[in-house]
Protein backbone atom coordinates (compact mmCIF):
# COMPACT_ATOMS: atom_id res chain seq x y z
CA UNK A 1 0.00 0.00 0.00
CA UNK A 2 1.38 3.42 -0.84
CA UNK A 3 1.78 5.71 2.15
CA UNK A 4 0.35 8.80 0.43
CA UNK A 5 0.85 12.29 1.75
CA UNK A 6 2.36 12.46 5.22
CA UNK A 7 1.89 16.06 6.28
CA UNK A 8 3.15 15.47 9.82
CA UNK A 9 6.48 14.15 8.60
CA UNK A 10 6.99 17.03 6.14
CA UNK A 11 5.95 19.61 8.76
CA UNK A 12 8.39 18.17 11.30
CA UNK A 13 11.17 18.19 8.68
CA UNK A 14 10.55 21.89 7.95
CA UNK A 15 10.63 22.81 11.64
CA UNK A 16 13.77 20.74 12.17
CA UNK A 17 15.31 22.64 9.29
CA UNK A 18 14.59 25.83 11.25
CA UNK A 19 16.65 24.43 14.10
CA UNK A 20 13.93 23.14 16.48
CA UNK A 21 14.17 19.83 18.31
CA UNK A 22 11.93 17.02 17.07
CA UNK A 23 10.01 17.01 20.36
CA UNK A 24 9.20 20.71 20.09
CA UNK A 25 8.17 20.24 16.45
CA UNK A 26 5.82 17.47 17.56
CA UNK A 27 4.25 19.72 20.21
CA UNK A 28 3.74 22.52 17.67
CA UNK A 29 2.21 19.98 15.25
CA UNK A 30 -0.19 18.39 17.76
CA UNK A 31 -2.86 21.12 18.06
CA UNK A 32 -2.99 21.80 14.29
CA UNK A 33 -4.97 18.74 13.11
CA UNK A 34 -7.21 18.99 16.18
CA UNK A 35 -8.08 22.62 15.42
CA UNK A 36 -8.58 21.79 11.76
CA UNK A 37 -10.97 18.95 12.54
CA UNK A 38 -12.86 21.06 15.11
CA UNK A 39 -13.27 23.87 12.60
CA UNK A 40 -14.34 21.49 9.84
CA UNK A 41 -16.88 19.88 12.21
CA UNK A 42 -18.41 23.26 13.04
CA UNK A 43 -18.42 24.35 9.39
CA UNK A 44 -20.03 20.99 8.59
CA UNK A 45 -22.77 21.80 11.09
CA UNK A 46 -23.40 25.19 9.45
CA UNK A 47 -23.67 23.53 6.05
CA UNK A 48 -25.99 20.84 7.41
CA UNK A 49 -28.25 23.40 9.11
CA UNK A 50 -28.53 25.33 5.84
CA UNK A 51 -29.23 22.11 3.93
CA UNK A 52 -31.84 21.11 6.50
CA UNK A 53 -33.65 24.44 6.14
CA UNK A 54 -33.49 24.45 2.34
CA UNK A 55 -34.44 20.79 1.85
CA UNK A 56 -37.28 20.97 4.37
CA UNK A 57 -38.53 24.05 2.55
CA UNK A 58 -38.38 22.22 -0.76
CA UNK A 59 -40.17 19.22 0.74
CA UNK A 60 -42.97 21.50 1.93
CA UNK A 61 -43.01 23.66 -1.24
CA UNK A 62 -41.69 26.76 0.54
CA UNK A 63 -38.69 28.89 -0.38
CA UNK A 64 -36.82 28.72 2.91
CA UNK A 65 -34.11 31.17 4.01
CA UNK A 66 -33.63 33.68 1.25
CA UNK A 67 -32.35 37.09 2.40
CA UNK A 68 -29.26 36.25 4.50
CA UNK A 69 -26.61 35.97 1.80
CA UNK A 70 -27.07 34.33 -1.59
CA UNK A 71 -29.72 31.59 -1.26
CA UNK A 72 -29.67 32.19 2.49
CA UNK A 73 -26.27 30.60 3.08
CA UNK A 74 -25.57 32.99 5.96
CA UNK A 75 -28.74 31.98 7.80
CA UNK A 76 -27.03 29.34 10.02
CA UNK A 77 -24.43 31.93 11.08
CA UNK A 78 -27.25 34.31 12.00
CA UNK A 79 -28.90 31.49 13.99
CA UNK A 80 -25.64 30.77 15.77
CA UNK A 81 -25.01 34.44 16.60
CA UNK A 82 -28.55 34.75 17.95
CA UNK A 83 -27.99 31.81 20.30
CA UNK A 84 -24.59 33.21 21.30
CA UNK A 85 -25.93 36.56 22.51
CA UNK A 86 -29.06 35.19 24.21
CA UNK A 87 -29.33 35.31 27.98
CA UNK A 88 -28.09 32.18 29.75
CA UNK A 89 -30.98 31.16 32.00
CA UNK A 90 -30.74 28.59 34.78
CA UNK A 91 -34.21 27.88 36.22
CA UNK A 92 -34.54 28.76 39.91
CA UNK A 93 -35.48 25.22 41.00
CA UNK A 94 -32.92 23.51 38.74
CA UNK A 95 -29.72 21.90 39.95
CA UNK A 96 -27.22 24.39 38.51
CA UNK A 97 -24.11 22.15 38.54
CA UNK A 98 -25.75 19.20 36.77
CA UNK A 99 -27.71 21.60 34.54
CA UNK A 100 -24.41 23.02 33.23
CA UNK A 101 -22.62 19.68 33.10
CA UNK A 102 -25.27 17.90 31.02
CA UNK A 103 -24.75 19.68 27.67
CA UNK A 104 -20.96 19.41 28.05
CA UNK A 105 -21.16 15.66 28.60
CA UNK A 106 -23.35 15.37 25.51
CA UNK A 107 -21.03 17.36 23.24
CA UNK A 108 -17.52 16.30 24.33
CA UNK A 109 -17.73 12.56 23.45
CA UNK A 110 -19.11 13.39 20.02
CA UNK A 111 -16.22 15.74 19.24
CA UNK A 112 -13.69 13.26 20.69
CA UNK A 113 -14.99 10.63 18.29
CA UNK A 114 -13.69 12.70 15.34
CA UNK A 115 -10.24 11.46 16.44
CA UNK A 116 -10.69 8.33 14.34
CA UNK A 117 -12.33 9.73 11.19
CA UNK A 118 -9.85 9.35 8.32
CA UNK A 119 -9.96 11.59 5.23
CA UNK A 120 -6.97 9.84 3.66
CA UNK A 121 -4.18 7.39 4.39
CA UNK A 122 -2.50 9.82 6.81
CA UNK A 123 -5.19 12.48 7.01
CA UNK A 124 -6.59 11.75 10.45
CA UNK A 125 -5.73 12.92 13.95
CA UNK A 126 -4.68 9.57 15.33
CA UNK A 127 -4.69 6.07 13.86
CA UNK A 128 -5.36 4.39 17.20
CA UNK A 129 -5.37 0.60 17.20
CA UNK A 130 -8.81 0.29 18.80
CA UNK A 131 -10.22 2.63 16.13
CA UNK A 132 -13.92 2.09 15.64
CA UNK A 133 -14.27 0.56 19.13
CA UNK A 134 -13.28 3.93 20.58
CA UNK A 135 -16.29 5.49 18.87
CA UNK A 136 -18.66 2.84 20.24
CA UNK A 137 -17.25 3.31 23.75
CA UNK A 138 -17.41 7.13 23.56
CA UNK A 139 -20.95 7.18 22.23
CA UNK A 140 -22.04 5.22 25.32
CA UNK A 141 -21.12 8.22 27.52
CA UNK A 142 -23.75 10.44 25.90
CA UNK A 143 -26.80 8.94 27.69
CA UNK A 144 -25.30 10.03 31.03
CA UNK A 145 -25.26 13.64 29.84
CA UNK A 146 -28.84 13.33 28.62
CA UNK A 147 -30.01 11.81 31.92
CA UNK A 148 -28.09 14.51 33.79
CA UNK A 149 -29.71 17.40 31.93
CA UNK A 150 -33.12 15.73 32.08
CA UNK A 151 -32.87 15.31 35.84
CA UNK A 152 -31.30 18.69 36.59
CA UNK A 153 -33.99 20.67 34.73
CA UNK A 154 -36.52 19.69 37.42
CA UNK A 155 -39.28 19.40 34.85
CA UNK A 156 -41.39 16.34 34.14
CA UNK A 157 -41.05 16.66 30.36
CA UNK A 158 -37.28 17.00 30.64
CA UNK A 159 -37.00 13.95 32.89
CA UNK A 160 -39.18 11.85 30.57
CA UNK A 161 -37.19 13.04 27.55
CA UNK A 162 -33.89 12.21 29.25
CA UNK A 163 -35.08 8.73 30.24
CA UNK A 164 -36.40 8.08 26.73
CA UNK A 165 -33.14 9.26 25.18
CA UNK A 166 -31.08 7.00 27.41
CA UNK A 167 -33.35 3.98 26.81
CA UNK A 168 -33.23 4.59 23.08
CA UNK A 169 -29.49 4.92 22.79
CA UNK A 170 -28.85 1.89 25.01
CA UNK A 171 -31.15 -0.36 22.97
CA UNK A 172 -29.81 0.75 19.58
CA UNK A 173 -26.17 0.55 20.60
CA UNK A 174 -26.22 -3.27 20.61
CA UNK A 175 -27.29 -3.89 16.97
CA UNK A 176 -24.99 -1.02 15.97
CA UNK A 177 -21.99 -2.63 17.65
CA UNK A 178 -22.88 -6.05 16.21
CA UNK A 179 -23.03 -4.74 12.64
CA UNK A 180 -19.67 -3.00 13.16
CA UNK A 181 -18.34 -6.31 14.50
CA UNK A 182 -19.21 -8.02 11.19
CA UNK A 183 -17.09 -5.43 9.35
CA UNK A 184 -14.24 -5.84 11.84
CA UNK A 185 -14.44 -9.60 11.30
CA UNK A 186 -13.89 -9.10 7.57
CA UNK A 187 -11.06 -6.59 8.05
CA UNK A 188 -9.18 -8.37 10.86
CA UNK A 189 -8.60 -4.94 12.39
CA UNK A 190 -10.43 -2.30 14.40
CA UNK A 191 -8.53 0.58 12.81
CA UNK A 192 -10.59 2.80 10.48
CA UNK A 193 -7.64 3.16 8.09
CA UNK A 194 -7.40 -0.62 7.70
CA UNK A 195 -11.16 -0.85 7.19
CA UNK A 196 -10.95 1.60 4.26
CA UNK A 197 -7.83 0.00 2.81
CA UNK A 198 -9.54 -3.39 2.81
CA UNK A 199 -12.26 -1.92 0.56
CA UNK A 200 -9.90 -0.18 -1.88
CA UNK A 201 -8.99 -3.18 -4.04
CA UNK A 202 -11.32 -2.78 -7.02
CA UNK A 203 -12.93 0.62 -6.60
CA UNK A 204 -16.69 0.68 -6.19
CA UNK A 205 -16.99 -3.11 -6.58
CA UNK A 206 -15.00 -3.86 -3.44
CA UNK A 207 -16.97 -1.57 -1.12
CA UNK A 208 -18.41 -3.25 1.94
CA UNK A 209 -21.99 -2.35 1.00
CA UNK A 210 -22.07 -5.22 -1.51
CA UNK A 211 -20.75 -7.71 1.02
CA UNK A 212 -22.71 -6.37 4.01
CA UNK A 213 -26.05 -5.07 2.67
CA UNK A 214 -27.96 -6.14 5.79
CA UNK A 215 -25.30 -4.69 8.07
CA UNK A 216 -25.44 -1.40 6.14
CA UNK A 217 -29.19 -1.04 6.65
CA UNK A 218 -29.01 -2.00 10.33
CA UNK A 219 -26.14 0.42 10.90
CA UNK A 220 -27.96 3.27 9.17
CA UNK A 221 -31.19 2.73 11.14
CA UNK A 222 -29.26 2.54 14.40
CA UNK A 223 -27.17 5.59 13.55
CA UNK A 224 -30.34 7.59 12.92
CA UNK A 225 -31.73 6.38 16.24
CA UNK A 226 -28.50 7.32 18.05
CA UNK A 227 -28.65 10.80 16.53
CA UNK A 228 -32.30 11.12 17.62
CA UNK A 229 -33.38 12.04 14.12
CA UNK A 230 -36.89 11.52 12.85
CA UNK A 231 -38.39 8.87 12.61
CA UNK A 232 -36.67 8.23 15.97
CA UNK A 233 -36.81 11.67 17.61
CA UNK A 234 -38.95 10.50 20.55
CA UNK A 235 -36.76 12.11 23.24
CA UNK A 236 -37.74 15.55 21.96
CA UNK A 237 -41.15 14.74 20.47
CA UNK A 238 -42.69 18.22 20.32
CA UNK A 239 -46.31 17.14 20.57
CA UNK A 240 -45.77 14.98 23.64
CA UNK A 241 -42.81 16.34 25.58
CA UNK A 242 -42.48 20.04 24.54
CA UNK A 243 -38.80 19.56 23.66
CA UNK A 244 -37.75 16.68 25.91
CA UNK A 245 -34.54 17.20 27.84
CA UNK A 246 -33.90 20.51 26.04
CA UNK A 247 -37.09 22.16 27.34
CA UNK A 248 -35.50 24.32 30.04
CA UNK A 249 -32.35 25.19 28.12
CA UNK A 250 -31.69 28.54 26.46
CA UNK A 251 -28.83 30.40 24.84
CA UNK A 252 -25.45 28.77 24.52
CA UNK A 253 -26.35 25.66 26.56
CA UNK A 254 -29.17 24.93 24.12
CA UNK A 255 -26.73 25.62 21.29
CA UNK A 256 -24.43 22.93 22.69
CA UNK A 257 -27.21 20.33 22.37
CA UNK A 258 -28.01 21.60 18.89
CA UNK A 259 -24.35 21.50 17.86
CA UNK A 260 -23.92 18.06 19.44
CA UNK A 261 -26.82 16.53 17.54
CA UNK A 262 -25.69 17.93 14.19
CA UNK A 263 -22.03 17.00 14.72
CA UNK A 264 -23.26 13.53 15.65
CA UNK A 265 -25.28 13.32 12.43
CA UNK A 266 -22.28 14.27 10.30
CA UNK A 267 -20.07 11.88 12.26
CA UNK A 268 -22.53 9.03 11.71
CA UNK A 269 -22.71 9.80 7.99
CA UNK A 270 -18.89 9.86 7.81
CA UNK A 271 -18.67 6.54 9.62
CA UNK A 272 -21.24 4.93 7.33
CA UNK A 273 -19.18 6.08 4.36
CA UNK A 274 -15.99 4.75 5.98
CA UNK A 275 -17.44 1.40 7.02
CA UNK A 276 -19.60 0.63 3.99
CA UNK A 277 -18.89 3.04 1.12
CA UNK A 278 -15.13 2.83 0.80
CA UNK A 279 -14.20 5.94 2.82
CA UNK A 280 -11.82 8.12 0.84
CA UNK A 281 -11.72 5.67 -2.07
CA UNK A 282 -12.65 6.91 -5.54
CA UNK A 283 -15.11 4.62 -7.42
CA UNK A 284 -12.26 3.92 -9.86
CA UNK A 285 -9.01 2.82 -8.17
CA UNK A 286 -6.26 5.47 -8.14
CA UNK A 287 -3.75 2.90 -9.44
CA UNK A 288 -5.67 2.71 -12.74
CA UNK A 289 -5.85 6.50 -13.04
CA UNK A 290 -2.10 6.86 -12.51
CA UNK A 291 -1.51 4.13 -15.10
CA UNK A 292 -3.69 5.97 -17.62
CA UNK A 293 -1.86 9.24 -16.90
CA UNK A 294 1.47 7.38 -17.18
CA UNK A 295 2.71 8.66 -13.83
CA UNK A 296 4.23 6.60 -11.00
CA UNK A 297 1.95 6.24 -7.97
CA UNK A 298 4.42 8.13 -5.76
CA UNK A 299 4.73 11.20 -8.00
CA UNK A 300 3.97 14.42 -6.05
CA UNK A 301 1.20 15.39 -8.48
CA UNK A 302 -0.55 12.05 -8.04
CA UNK A 303 -0.13 12.22 -4.25
CA UNK A 304 -1.72 15.67 -3.98
CA UNK A 305 -4.41 14.55 -6.44
CA UNK A 306 -5.11 11.40 -4.38
CA UNK A 307 -5.28 13.32 -1.11
CA UNK A 308 -7.69 15.94 -2.46
CA UNK A 309 -9.82 13.31 -4.19
CA UNK A 310 -9.86 11.43 -0.87
CA UNK A 311 -11.14 14.41 1.11
CA UNK A 312 -13.70 15.26 -1.59
CA UNK A 313 -14.96 11.68 -1.81
CA UNK A 314 -15.30 11.28 1.98
CA UNK A 315 -17.20 14.56 2.34
CA UNK A 316 -19.33 13.87 -0.76
CA UNK A 317 -20.40 10.43 0.46
CA UNK A 318 -21.08 11.76 3.95
CA UNK A 319 -23.22 14.63 2.64
CA UNK A 320 -25.15 12.29 0.37
CA UNK A 321 -26.08 10.34 3.51
CA UNK A 322 -26.88 13.58 5.37
CA UNK A 323 -29.19 14.48 2.48
CA UNK A 324 -30.98 11.14 2.82
CA UNK A 325 -31.27 11.68 6.58
CA UNK A 326 -32.81 15.14 6.07
CA UNK A 327 -35.19 13.82 3.43
CA UNK A 328 -36.22 11.02 5.83
CA UNK A 329 -36.80 13.55 8.58
CA UNK A 330 -39.26 15.60 6.55
CA UNK A 331 -41.12 12.70 4.93
CA UNK A 332 -41.57 10.03 7.62
CA UNK A 333 -43.87 10.04 10.67
CA UNK A 334 -42.49 9.46 14.14
CA UNK A 335 -42.65 5.93 15.61
CA UNK A 336 -44.18 5.31 19.05
CA UNK A 337 -41.94 4.39 21.98
CA UNK A 338 -43.18 0.77 22.07
CA UNK A 339 -42.68 0.42 18.31
CA UNK A 340 -39.19 1.87 18.71
CA UNK A 341 -38.19 -0.61 21.41
CA UNK A 342 -39.87 -3.50 19.55
CA UNK A 343 -37.91 -2.64 16.40
CA UNK A 344 -34.65 -2.42 18.32
CA UNK A 345 -34.89 -5.53 20.49
CA UNK A 346 -37.13 -7.91 18.56
CA UNK A 347 -36.12 -7.14 14.98
CA UNK A 348 -32.71 -5.45 14.63
CA UNK A 349 -30.96 -7.40 17.38
CA UNK A 350 -31.79 -10.94 16.06
CA UNK A 351 -31.09 -9.87 12.48
CA UNK A 352 -27.73 -8.35 13.38
CA UNK A 353 -26.80 -11.52 15.29
CA UNK A 354 -27.73 -13.64 12.26
CA UNK A 355 -25.76 -11.24 10.04
CA UNK A 356 -22.71 -11.74 12.24
CA UNK A 357 -23.09 -15.52 12.08
CA UNK A 358 -23.48 -15.52 8.28
CA UNK A 359 -20.48 -13.20 7.91
CA UNK A 360 -18.33 -15.48 10.05
CA UNK A 361 -19.47 -18.50 8.00
CA UNK A 362 -18.83 -16.77 4.67
CA UNK A 363 -15.42 -15.62 5.87
CA UNK A 364 -14.45 -19.23 6.52
CA UNK A 365 -16.08 -20.54 3.33
CA UNK A 366 -14.86 -17.85 0.87
CA UNK A 367 -11.80 -16.27 2.47
CA UNK A 368 -10.78 -14.50 -0.77
CA UNK A 369 -14.01 -12.45 -0.90
CA UNK A 370 -14.71 -11.95 2.79
CA UNK A 371 -11.25 -11.29 4.17
CA UNK A 372 -9.11 -14.31 5.16
CA UNK B 1 13.02 14.89 31.96
CA UNK B 2 11.47 14.77 28.51
CA UNK B 3 8.15 16.39 27.67
CA UNK B 4 6.40 13.04 27.17
CA UNK B 5 7.32 11.86 30.67
CA UNK B 6 6.21 15.15 32.23
CA UNK B 7 2.85 14.94 30.45
CA UNK B 8 2.41 11.38 31.68
CA UNK B 9 3.16 12.35 35.28
CA UNK B 10 0.74 15.30 35.15
CA UNK B 11 -1.97 13.06 33.66
CA UNK B 12 -1.34 10.40 36.30
CA UNK B 13 -1.54 12.91 39.18
CA UNK B 14 -4.74 14.51 37.87
CA UNK B 15 -6.41 11.14 37.21
CA UNK B 16 -5.48 9.68 40.61
CA UNK B 17 -6.68 12.86 42.33
CA UNK B 18 -10.03 12.59 40.50
CA UNK B 19 -10.30 8.89 41.41
CA UNK B 20 -9.64 9.49 45.12
CA UNK B 21 -11.72 12.66 45.53
CA UNK B 22 -14.53 11.22 43.38
CA UNK B 23 -14.62 7.95 45.30
CA UNK B 24 -14.75 9.85 48.61
CA UNK B 25 -17.58 11.93 47.17
CA UNK B 26 -19.49 8.80 46.15
CA UNK B 27 -19.60 7.52 49.73
CA UNK B 28 -19.73 10.81 51.66
CA UNK B 29 -22.23 12.94 49.69
CA UNK B 30 -25.79 13.01 50.99
CA UNK B 31 -27.42 13.25 47.55
CA UNK B 32 -27.66 9.84 45.90
CA UNK B 33 -27.87 11.41 42.42
CA UNK B 34 -24.55 13.22 42.87
CA UNK B 35 -23.01 9.97 44.12
CA UNK B 36 -24.18 8.14 40.99
CA UNK B 37 -22.80 10.79 38.61
CA UNK B 38 -19.50 10.96 40.55
CA UNK B 39 -19.25 7.18 40.23
CA UNK B 40 -19.31 7.67 36.46
CA UNK B 41 -16.47 10.17 36.81
CA UNK B 42 -14.45 7.68 38.85
CA UNK B 43 -14.98 4.97 36.21
CA UNK B 44 -13.84 7.38 33.50
CA UNK B 45 -10.67 8.26 35.40
CA UNK B 46 -9.88 4.59 35.93
CA UNK B 47 -10.21 4.19 32.16
CA UNK B 48 -7.73 7.05 31.81
CA UNK B 49 -5.31 5.22 34.11
CA UNK B 50 -5.60 2.11 31.89
CA UNK B 51 -4.81 4.33 28.91
CA UNK B 52 -1.63 5.54 30.65
CA UNK B 53 -0.66 1.87 31.08
CA UNK B 54 -0.89 1.36 27.27
CA UNK B 55 -4.00 -0.81 27.66
CA UNK B 56 -6.25 1.08 25.24
CA UNK B 57 -8.64 -1.83 24.61
CA UNK B 58 -9.20 -2.35 28.33
CA UNK B 59 -9.75 1.40 28.72
CA UNK B 60 -12.39 1.47 25.98
CA UNK B 61 -14.06 -1.64 27.40
CA UNK B 62 -14.07 0.00 30.83
CA UNK B 63 -15.86 3.05 29.39
CA UNK B 64 -18.32 0.91 27.42
CA UNK B 65 -19.21 -1.49 30.23
CA UNK B 66 -18.88 0.53 33.42
CA UNK B 67 -19.83 4.03 32.25
CA UNK B 68 -22.10 3.14 29.35
CA UNK B 69 -23.95 0.22 30.92
CA UNK B 70 -23.49 -0.12 34.69
CA UNK B 71 -23.54 3.56 35.58
CA UNK B 72 -26.40 4.39 33.20
CA UNK B 73 -28.39 1.53 34.76
CA UNK B 74 -27.71 2.86 38.27
CA UNK B 75 -28.81 6.39 37.30
CA UNK B 76 -31.86 4.97 35.53
CA UNK B 77 -32.87 3.04 38.64
CA UNK B 78 -32.41 6.12 40.84
CA UNK B 79 -34.51 8.28 38.53
CA UNK B 80 -37.33 5.76 38.24
CA UNK B 81 -37.66 5.39 42.03
CA UNK B 82 -36.87 8.94 43.06
CA UNK B 83 -39.06 9.14 46.15
CA UNK B 84 -38.54 12.16 48.35
CA UNK B 85 -38.17 10.20 51.54
CA UNK B 86 -36.34 11.23 54.68
CA UNK B 87 -34.05 8.57 56.03
CA UNK B 88 -34.94 7.24 59.49
CA UNK B 89 -32.66 8.50 62.24
CA UNK B 90 -30.24 5.81 63.40
CA UNK B 91 -29.30 5.35 67.06
CA UNK B 92 -25.71 5.89 68.14
CA UNK B 93 -24.78 7.44 64.80
CA UNK B 94 -21.60 8.93 66.21
CA UNK B 95 -20.18 5.69 67.63
CA UNK B 96 -21.16 3.82 64.44
CA UNK B 97 -19.26 6.38 62.38
CA UNK B 98 -16.18 6.15 64.60
CA UNK B 99 -16.15 2.34 64.39
CA UNK B 100 -16.57 2.23 60.60
CA UNK B 101 -13.93 4.91 60.08
CA UNK B 102 -11.42 3.03 62.22
CA UNK B 103 -12.14 -0.23 60.34
CA UNK B 104 -11.67 1.54 57.00
CA UNK B 105 -8.43 3.18 58.15
CA UNK B 106 -7.09 -0.20 59.35
CA UNK B 107 -7.89 -1.72 55.95
CA UNK B 108 -6.20 1.21 54.23
CA UNK B 109 -3.05 0.87 56.33
CA UNK B 110 -3.00 -2.87 55.57
CA UNK B 111 -3.21 -2.12 51.83
CA UNK B 112 -0.46 0.50 52.07
CA UNK B 113 1.68 -2.02 53.96
CA UNK B 114 1.06 -4.60 51.19
CA UNK B 115 1.97 -2.04 48.55
CA UNK B 116 5.23 -1.12 50.27
CA UNK B 117 6.38 -4.60 51.26
CA UNK B 118 5.48 -6.47 48.09
CA UNK B 119 7.95 -6.54 45.22
CA UNK B 120 5.91 -5.76 42.09
CA UNK B 121 6.94 -7.51 38.90
CA UNK B 122 7.18 -4.65 36.42
CA UNK B 123 7.11 -5.44 32.72
CA UNK B 124 9.97 -4.11 30.64
CA UNK B 125 8.64 -0.90 29.01
CA UNK B 126 10.68 -1.65 25.87
CA UNK B 127 8.85 -4.94 25.42
CA UNK B 128 5.39 -3.35 25.71
CA UNK B 129 2.97 -4.93 23.24
CA UNK B 130 0.74 -1.84 23.01
CA UNK B 131 -1.87 -2.25 20.28
CA UNK B 132 -1.18 -5.99 20.09
CA UNK B 133 -2.94 -6.40 23.44
CA UNK B 134 -6.38 -6.69 21.81
CA UNK B 135 -5.23 -9.80 19.96
CA UNK B 136 -3.60 -11.25 23.09
CA UNK B 137 -6.80 -10.74 25.11
CA UNK B 138 -8.80 -12.56 22.42
CA UNK B 139 -6.33 -15.45 22.32
CA UNK B 140 -6.47 -15.85 26.10
CA UNK B 141 -10.27 -15.68 26.19
CA UNK B 142 -10.54 -18.53 23.70
CA UNK B 143 -7.82 -20.76 25.15
CA UNK B 144 -6.84 -20.82 28.82
CA UNK B 145 -9.66 -18.55 30.07
CA UNK B 146 -12.41 -20.22 28.02
CA UNK B 147 -14.14 -21.87 31.00
CA UNK B 148 -14.46 -18.71 33.16
CA UNK B 149 -15.64 -16.84 30.05
CA UNK B 150 -18.39 -19.38 29.36
CA UNK B 151 -19.37 -19.63 33.04
CA UNK B 152 -19.80 -15.86 33.10
CA UNK B 153 -22.13 -16.05 30.10
CA UNK B 154 -24.23 -18.78 31.79
CA UNK B 155 -24.43 -16.58 34.90
CA UNK B 156 -25.66 -13.64 32.81
CA UNK B 157 -28.25 -15.87 31.13
CA UNK B 158 -29.53 -16.96 34.55
CA UNK B 159 -29.77 -13.37 35.71
CA UNK B 160 -31.71 -12.49 32.56
CA UNK B 161 -34.19 -15.34 33.00
CA UNK B 162 -34.64 -14.31 36.63
CA UNK B 163 -35.37 -10.73 35.59
CA UNK B 164 -37.94 -11.91 33.03
CA UNK B 165 -39.67 -14.10 35.62
CA UNK B 166 -39.81 -11.19 38.06
CA UNK B 167 -41.08 -8.76 35.43
CA UNK B 168 -43.61 -10.99 33.65
CA UNK B 169 -45.95 -11.79 36.53
CA UNK B 170 -48.73 -12.49 34.04
CA UNK B 171 -46.89 -15.65 32.96
CA UNK B 172 -45.69 -16.84 36.37
CA UNK B 173 -48.64 -15.58 38.43
CA UNK B 174 -48.34 -18.04 41.31
CA UNK B 175 -46.03 -17.80 44.26
CA UNK B 176 -43.87 -20.92 44.00
CA UNK B 177 -43.58 -21.65 47.73
CA UNK B 178 -47.13 -20.82 48.90
CA UNK B 179 -49.15 -21.39 45.72
CA UNK B 180 -51.08 -18.14 46.22
CA UNK B 181 -51.71 -15.74 43.32
CA UNK B 182 -49.19 -12.90 43.40
CA UNK B 183 -49.82 -9.19 43.38
CA UNK B 184 -50.32 -8.06 39.77
CA UNK B 185 -50.54 -4.34 40.41
CA UNK B 186 -47.53 -3.39 38.32
CA UNK B 187 -48.60 -5.15 35.15
CA UNK B 188 -49.65 -2.98 32.26
CA UNK B 189 -53.36 -3.38 31.63
CA UNK B 190 -54.67 -3.39 28.08
CA UNK B 191 -56.19 0.04 27.59
CA UNK B 192 -59.43 1.07 25.96
CA UNK B 193 -58.99 2.21 22.36
CA UNK B 194 -59.09 6.00 22.10
CA UNK B 195 -61.35 6.04 19.07
CA UNK B 196 -64.44 3.89 19.48
CA UNK B 197 -65.70 2.15 16.38
CA UNK B 198 -68.79 3.67 14.86
CA UNK B 199 -71.61 1.22 14.69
Amino acid sequence: MNSGLDLEYSFNEILKGLGLSSELAHIIWLPLPMLLVLVSAVVGVLVTVWLERKISAAAQQRIGPEYAGALGVLQPIADGLKLLVKEDIIPAKADSILFTGGPILVLVPVILSWLIVPFGQNLLISNVGIGIFLWIALSSIQPIGLLMSGYASNNKYSLLGGLRAAAQSISYEIPLALSVLAIVLMTNSLSTVDIVNQQSGAGILSWNIWRQPVGFIIFWICALAECERLPFDLPEAEEELVAGYQTEYAGMKFALFYLGSYINLILSALLVSILYLGGWGFPIPVEIISKVLNLPINAPVIQVFTASIGIIMTVLKAYLLVFIAILLRWTTPRVRIDQLLDLGWKFLLPISLANLLVTAGLKLAFPQFFGG
Amino acid sequence: MSIAVTTQIICFLVLSLVVIVGALGVILLESIVYSAFLLGGVFMSVAGLYLLLNASFVAAAQVLVYVGAVNVLIIFAIMLVNKKEDLKPIDNLKSRRIISTSICLTLLSLLIRVDLSNVWGLADPNKSIGEESTIRIGEHLFSDYLLPFEVASVLLLMAMIGAIVLARRDVMNEDISTGLPVDQELIEKSSEPLLMKKN
